[in-house]
Formats: structure tokens, sequence, C-alpha cells
């Protein structure tokens, strides 16, 4: 283990920082401001849906600033083509520079050697270097919304032919996407190469904890399904920057003028490509977020979780599955009846590890004795909400009922369910739970319950009613709100309800914002209990006070047992570490 | 027992549905989502039971164990078993029927549709039956929208913007494409929707079973019958001084885009009117005779 005694200089230690958990940290703050900008964009959007074509309030300045600056009129108002650019930055930024930066950059990041008793990732320097790639990733996203035409518009899918005649932010959008997932593939192979060989010794691969699995198999979903969106990335760069037509067919007519091009390409390709990564990705978003679950179910029930080799057969099985449902996406696009057959049955066999994980949470509380704190509250509260995510995933599995749920509201609700409350609850409860590891200190719990509580009922608030929308056929991205259409018309008095909804959620979050503020601000204990939550994984009992130190560990940590040895028989605490090598010796 | 179950879908607040295709999918419809809330409703009171029987001051003392029986192995083989039949049973017959049987083109009515930003261009193939031959050359937004070669079975071709005349009762086979880029071509009530992508042209069949103006007198007491807000996009004046039949055409059967194609994306709306067979022959008629008086202007 290094022990390096000498004193860093600043630059190193915060900055240019090799340590694991320094990076963690970086992520975990820029990938925090990229989320709280992309919910801004679409606070923006929720009152253009509520209230189309108002100035908005108090800002409406600045958007009429920045309406101007990319070249549209504005009195304040957002114009479509703003609209559109904010639809497709806010998914980007959501789950681009949002959610996986914290999923797999914070999170895997700074837990993953801890838990395996690891003195740093595997490759140090890369883990650097792959921060900053996703930074530079950022800078360029952020610039292209100063660009005449503004930021890219086509979507986060960024479908063909629109993209490739769309405005200079589409070609932004490609480079920072290149950025992206270059860091994304450095950061995999990183947590892959970690997990593979610094276990600590004892530390077999049933003993890991179901975080370090889901991470695991997490890393090898963006390493196998990213490349091939990294070099769809540079054919549509091709298309647009030097004509070629690898994604344009023969014969476009766009504005009444024949298209310069040579035309000959596909579309679809494009399609396949894109969801042969963005399918994969669905589970980027999930699966490190069912890690963090678990470990917090089976600390907070005291109990071990339940069907332990269940959890991690199903994740393996769910991530190899997820290579090949990613044509249920394209349904409409004029699939025949073999791939509809195949795409729509291993859809339906994908759900199959899903329903089984769900389960597996669920059964683990039974027998319990159930702790209700903050990280527990959002794990319990994911659970429903990821179950409704999940289960409003199964009529558009089905290729005959996606003929009317298609690119309707009933898709943004569904997928909203799964990453919203899904995702971003596991990384509050994910937050709660390890933050006195980062910090030595603990969250303030009732500002915590508050936290939740608001979060929860406004969560539903937004993405209740997208279903109802969705149901009734109105289509997603449209920059009235489906004012225009008739079919929308019984559904149009929803858009109000769920944009104070965005709006009041916007709110619950400064309890949380002032408690990690206020707990920052707070003195530190001059010795830190290193195990608040008397948790039986290496990374609460093996480590000194907290904050760490470069290397992690004083002495390596030798493994004995699995990851959630609580409440043994026996034992006389209600947890047994998994480096105690009896179960008496406490 | 089969339609009470599929009752639930007359709660789901899918749109009147107007197609004879419609009423199987509403059913499906509603029947995954009785499956849906069963499993919800389910596990939902298991999970309230748990929390309130263990939490830490009720059973403070954890055990080791937990759940012994294997219950949880039924519920999940029961999903199993109902998204088996849902798929076999159900959704892929389904598709094969709506999706892969296409009519024999001398069977059913014959309609190109070519979408382009932002609108969607019909084109009927006139008295012979016949689409005459398209050249991008010949495109021009204002006179030839669809680069139309108007000679040889392209003479008496009927072309109009965003007005979509079709028969009751009678099988529609559109031909869709696209101009420009990807649009998406859906008509709620008729219970179809298709993306529309440029270098492939894609079948779309259905048969409407109800008229435009019996489906307005469906909705009379809806709020797509009497709008308010923003008026459909027209604005509170606008709407007023139009005629009823206009404002009919609003409350009528839409066709929506579906799928993100540029910043008017959300008013790229056509119109559908399904209307008897006689009131569409002489619809024809018309559209055909305003093409003869076109063509006498040219001459001259």
């Amino acid at each position: 283990m290094s022990d390096s005694h000498h004193e860093e200089s600043y630059w190193r230690k915060y900055i240019f920082s090799t340590d694991h958990k320094t990076i963690g940290i970086q992520y975990g703050i820029t990938a925090l401001l990229f989320l709280f900008f992309g919910f801004s964009l679409m606070m923006v959007m929720r009152w253009q849906l509520a209230f189309p074509d108002q100035a908005v309030p108090v800002i409406g300045g600045l958007i009429q600033w920045l309406a101007e600056l990319n070249g549209f009129a504005s009195i304040g108002n957002l114009p479509s083509d703003l609209y559109n650019v904010f639809g497709a930055m806010h998914g980007t930024i959501m789950i681009f520079l949002g959610v996986v930066p914290l999923v797999v950059g914070a999170f895997g990041n700074y837990i993953v050697p801890l838990q395996i008793g690891a003195p740093d990732m595997a490759f140090p320097k890369l883990n650097m270097t792959s921060y900053w790639v996703y930074f530079i990733g950022g800078v360029i996203m952020l610039v292209s919304f100063f660009l005449p035409g503004g930021a890219a518009n086509s979507g986060w899918t960024s479908y063909p032919p629109l993209s490739v005649i769309a405005t200079t932010g589409q070609t932004f959008w490609l480079l920072g996407m290149v950025f992206l997932i270059t860091s994304s593939l450095l950061g995999s192979i990183n947590i892959i190469v970690t997990i593979i060989q610094l276990r600590a010794p004892g530390l077999t691969w049933m003993r890991l904890p179901f975080f370090v699995w889901a991470q695991f198999v997490t890393s090898f979903l963006l390493v196998l399904a990213f490349p091939p969106l990294e070099a769809a990335g540079f054919l549509q760069l091709m298309d647009r920057v030097f004509d070629t037509s690898f994604f344009l067919p023969s014969g476009l007519v766009v504005g009444g003028e024949a298209l310069d091009v040579s035309g000959g390409g596909s579309p679809l390709l494009w399609q396949h490509l894109f969801w042969f990564l963005a399918h994969p990705e669905v589970y980027v978003l999930i699966l490190p977020g069912m890690g963090v679950i678990a470990e917090i179910i089976a600390n907070n029930t005291r109990k071990p979780i339940w069907g332990y080799k269940s959890l991690v057969y199903s994740v393996v099985f769910l991530g190899f599955m997820s290579f090949i449902v990613w044509a249920h996406h394209m349904f409409m696009t004029g699939m025949g009846q073999g791939m509809s057959i195949f795409f729509q049955t291993t859809t339906m066999i994908i759900s199959v590890p899903s329903v089984i994980i769900l389960s597996c949470f669920m059964l683990s509380l039974w027998g319990g004795s159930i702790r209700f704190n903050t990280p527990m509250l959002f794990a319990l509260g994911w659970i429903p909400m990821f179950g409704i995510g999940g289960l409003t995933g199964l009529p558009l599995g089905l290729s005959t009922l996606d003929i009317h749920l298609h690119d309707t509201y009933y898709v943004i609700g569904h997928f909203h369910y799964v990453v919203a409350p899904g995702t971003i609850f596991a990384i509050f409860a994910g937050i709660y739970y390890w933050f006195p590891k980062m910090t030595g200190k603990m969250l303030d719990e009732t500002l915590g319950k508050i936290h939740f509580f608001f979060s929860f009922i406004f969560m539903n608030g937004i993405f209740w009613p997208m279903l109802i929308q969705g149901m009734a056929g109105v289509s997603r991205r449209l920059a009235d709100g489906g004012e225009s259409y008739a079919h929308a018309q019984g559904t149009l008095h929803l858009n109000e309800f769920m944009s104070y909804s965005a709006w009041l959620l916007a709110i619950a979050q400064i309890p949380f914002i002032i408690n990690l503020i206020r707990t920052l601000l707070r003195k530190k204990a001059a010795e830190p209990d290193p195990n608040p939550w008397r948790a039986t994984t290496i990374e609460w009992t093996d480590t000194t006070s907290p904050p760490m130190g470069h290397g992690n560990f004083e002495k390596v940590p030798t493994v004995y047992r699995g990851p959630y040895e609580y409440s043994v028989p026996g034992d006389s605490t209600d947890f047994t570490p998994q480096t105690s090598k009896l179960i008496k010796d406490r | 027992m089969i339609e009470y179950l599929g009752k639930i879908s007359d709660h789901l607040g899918l749109p009147v549905n107007a197609a004879s295709h419609g009423l199987i999918m509403d059913l499906v419809l509603g029947w995954v989502h009785w499956v849906m809330f069963i499993l919800f409703a389910g596990w939902g009171l298991y999970f309230i039971i748990a929390l309130i029987k263990f939490n830490s001051k009720s059973n403070p003392k954890a055990d080791y164990n937990g759940v012994q029986s294997h219950y949880s192995k039924f519920a999940e083989y029961g999903v199993i078993i109902v998204e088996a039949f849902l798929l076999v049973g159900l959704s892929i017959p389904l598709w094969s029927q709506l999706r892969t049987t296409v009519p024999d083109a001398d069977a059913a009515i014959q309609v190109r549709v070519i979408a382009q930003q932002f609108a969607w261009n019909i084109h009927y193939p006139g008295a012979d039956g016949e689409f005459g031959d398209t050249d991008i050359k010949l495109v021009d937004e204002e006179s030839n929208p669809i680069g139309l070669v108007r000679g040889g079975a392209g003479a008496d071709d009927i072309v109009t913007l965003n007005q979509l005349h079709l028969p009751v009762n009678q099988q529609v086979l559109i031909h869709l494409t696209s101009k420009d880029v990807i649009h998406s071509f859906g008509i709620p009530e008729m219970r179809v929707k298709q993306d529309a992508l440029p270098g492939m042209t894609i079948p779309v069949y259905f048969t409407p079973t109800m008229t435009s103006a019996e489906f307005i007198n469906k909705i009379k007491d809806t709020n797509r019958y009497s709008p308010s807000g923003n008026y459909m996009g027209l604005g509170q004046e606008t709407w007023e001084i139009l005629s009823e039949e206009k404002k009919n055409e609003f409350r009528g059967f839409q066709i929506a885009c579906a799928q993100l194609c540029g910043n008017s994306h959300y008013k790229m709306r056509g119109f559908l009117t399904v209307e008897t067979e006689e009131e569409f022959n002489a619809w024809l008629e018309e559209e055909a005779e305003y093409l003869e008086e076109e063509d006498e202007d040219d001459d001259w």
C-alpha cells in the first residue's frame, strides 16, 4: 500500500488527482450540476407546455437573449426552435452528462475499490483522463447553446436526415458525444480490470457486494455498446461536414430544393446503430441504481438480501439480453413479421430477470427489522416507482400495442418512471448512505425525509399524467403541448398540473441542497465513526475514520464471508463484517 | 367474460375507435393493463404489509433466513405464462394481420401519402387507377409539391395538401413515404401509426367504420368539440369566425405527426374526412374538375 507522506500540491490533490475518491467526487459534483441544469431546461419547457407562447416569468429576459443570440424571435417566450433545442439537450444532458457520470463515474469510482478492498483503481491515470475527457465533452455541449441556430435540436436520438440538415449545434453534439463516449470507455475498462484484478484476498465472485456486480455488468455494457455509437457518430459527422451519405437516401427534397448529396444511404442504419447502444444504455442507467438499492435494503432490513445468487445471475442475464432487444424502439419503422417476433420475444424475456430482481428486493423485506432512515426511504420509494416503470414497459414491448402508443407521452411516462424516480431515487439513496464515508459527517435526517416525501409526491405528479396523455394518443416533442391537435384537447388541462409538479419538485430539492451545504460547513467530530450504519461490507468495516487518505486501506483486508451477513444466529451483534473470521470474535 | 375483461379499455382514456381492427387492439390493451394492475396491486399489498409488520419497532430482531416459502416462484411463472400468451396468442398474430397482410392493390382504395416538413401530401391515382411517376426535378412547393409527372398515368392524378378523404367501410391501402426527414403518420381514432421514412415506401392499411359526421356527433360534449385555451392553435378570434363546416374539420379526425421533424412538428396536422361512398365519389369528381380547370388555364 502506498503510504504517501509527502504533501501533494493543491493541483495534484484536488484538480488533476489520480485518487479514485477525489475523481469520484469530481464526477459527482460535475454531474449533479449538469443534472440540475438539465432539469432547469425542462422547467422552462414545462412553462411553454402549460402556457404556450407566453413570456417565461423571472428568466424571460435570459430566454429572449438566448433565443435572439441563436437567431429566433422571442418576446421572452420559448420559441419552438429553442423548445426543440432544450428538448434534445435535456435528454442528452440528463443521460450522458448527469446520470451515467453519477452512477458510474461517481459511485462506481468511489465505492467499487473500497468495496473490493483495493488501494485504488487499476489505472489511476486513465481514471483521471476519463474525468477530464468527460469534462471537455460537457464544455462542448454547453458552448453549443451559444451557436447560431442554438445547440442540437433533433432530439437526443438525433435521427437523420433531420439531424444531418440541422444547424451547427448538431456538429458540436456529435463532437461532444465522441468525448463523452471516449470517457465512458476509459472509465468502464478501468472498472472491469479493477474488479477482476484487485479484489482483496478471499473476496470470491460470489462474495462480491451486489453493487460491485451491477457495476461490473454495467461496465461491460458500456464497453461493448458504445463503440458502435461512436462509429455512427463519426459517420453522421462525415455526412454533415464532408457531404457523405451514410444515412441519406437518394431523392431528398428539403424546403422545395433537391438536396445536393449523392444519396444511397439509409436513415434506418443510424437507428440500428443508435439503439444498439441506447438500449443497453437504459440498463447502464438502472443497474448501478439496483446495486445501490441492494446495499441499502440489506443494511436497513438487518438481514441478508433475499436470493443473492438469483440477483447475480439475473443481472448478468439482463446485461446479455440488453444487447438483443434494441429494435423494439423501431417497431413502427416498417418492420416485418420475423424481426417483430424476434424483438418482441427478447423483450418479453428480458422482463423476467427484471421481475426476479424486483421480487428479491421485495422478499428481502420479509422478516427484517426495518429502519426507516433517509437512504432506506429512497430505496423503498424506488421499488414501486421502478415497478410502474417496468410494468408500463409491457404494453410498449408488444409491437401490436405499440401501434397506438409509439412516440406518445405514454413512452415518456414509462421511461421517466424508470429513469427519473428509478435511477435518481437510487442516486439520492446512495448519496445519503455514503455521504458519511466521503466526509465523516451524517446528513440531517429531518431535511432528508422532507426531501424524500416531497420528491416522491411531485415526481408522480409529473409522470403519472403523461401516461394518461399518452393513452389519448398525444405525441411527444410537441412544442405547444398538443394544443394544435384535436385528440389532445381532452388531456390538455393536465399540462398545467404537470408543470406545477415539476416546479414544486425543484423546490423540494432545496432541503437537499441546504442539507449538503450545512453538513459540509459543520465541524467534523474529532474521530468520526467509520461505520455509522453498522454495515458489513469492507468500505465500512476496514477503513480508518473518514475521510480516508490516498491508498485507502492501512492493511489489506482479508475476506471470509458473503457481503450481507446481518443478524447471523449466534453472533453478538446484528452484523458480521465480511472480514471477520469468526462469528463470535466481536 | 372476455368482453367484461376488456371493459377496462373503456376506462383507459383511449380515443374513440373508428376502425374495424380497433376493437381487438383496445381489448388487448385493456387486458395488458389488467395484468399490470393485478401485479402492481398484489405486490403493493404485500409491500405495505411487510413495511408495517417488520418495522424495527414491532420486530426488533431480524430473521436471518427470511422468506422460506416459494410462492414468489409461482408468481414469476405466472408472469412468464401470461407474457407468453400475450405474445404468442395475441401480439404476434395481430401484427401479422395488421401489418404484414397487405391487401391486393385492386381490392382497396389506394392513396399515396408523401410527408414533408410540415404537411401531408395526399396523392390519389385518379380515374385510371394508376399513380403517375414522380421526379424530384419537377418539385415546386407551390404548384407541384410531389414532383408529379403530368402526363400518361399522372394526367388525371389528384394531389391535395393535408386533405385525406376516404369512403367508410372500405379498406384503404396507403403507400407512405417522405420527401425530406422522418415523420410518423398517426390517426389515433383509426388506431394506425407508421413512421414515414424517406427512401422507403411502407404500406399502411385499415378500414374506417365511422364517418366524420357520425364521429362529430359522438364527441359533442367533449373539449374536442368546444376547444378552449388556444383553440387548437388557432386562437379564439379565428376559431369564432370559422364556419361550422370548417370547425368540424378541426374537430374531426386528424393526421398527427408522431416523430420529431423540425420546428413546426407540433402543428403538422392533416385532416381526414370519412364519408359515404357517394360523398367520396362526388368529392373526387369535384377535385378532378379543378384539375381540368387548371389544364384549361395552362392551355390558354
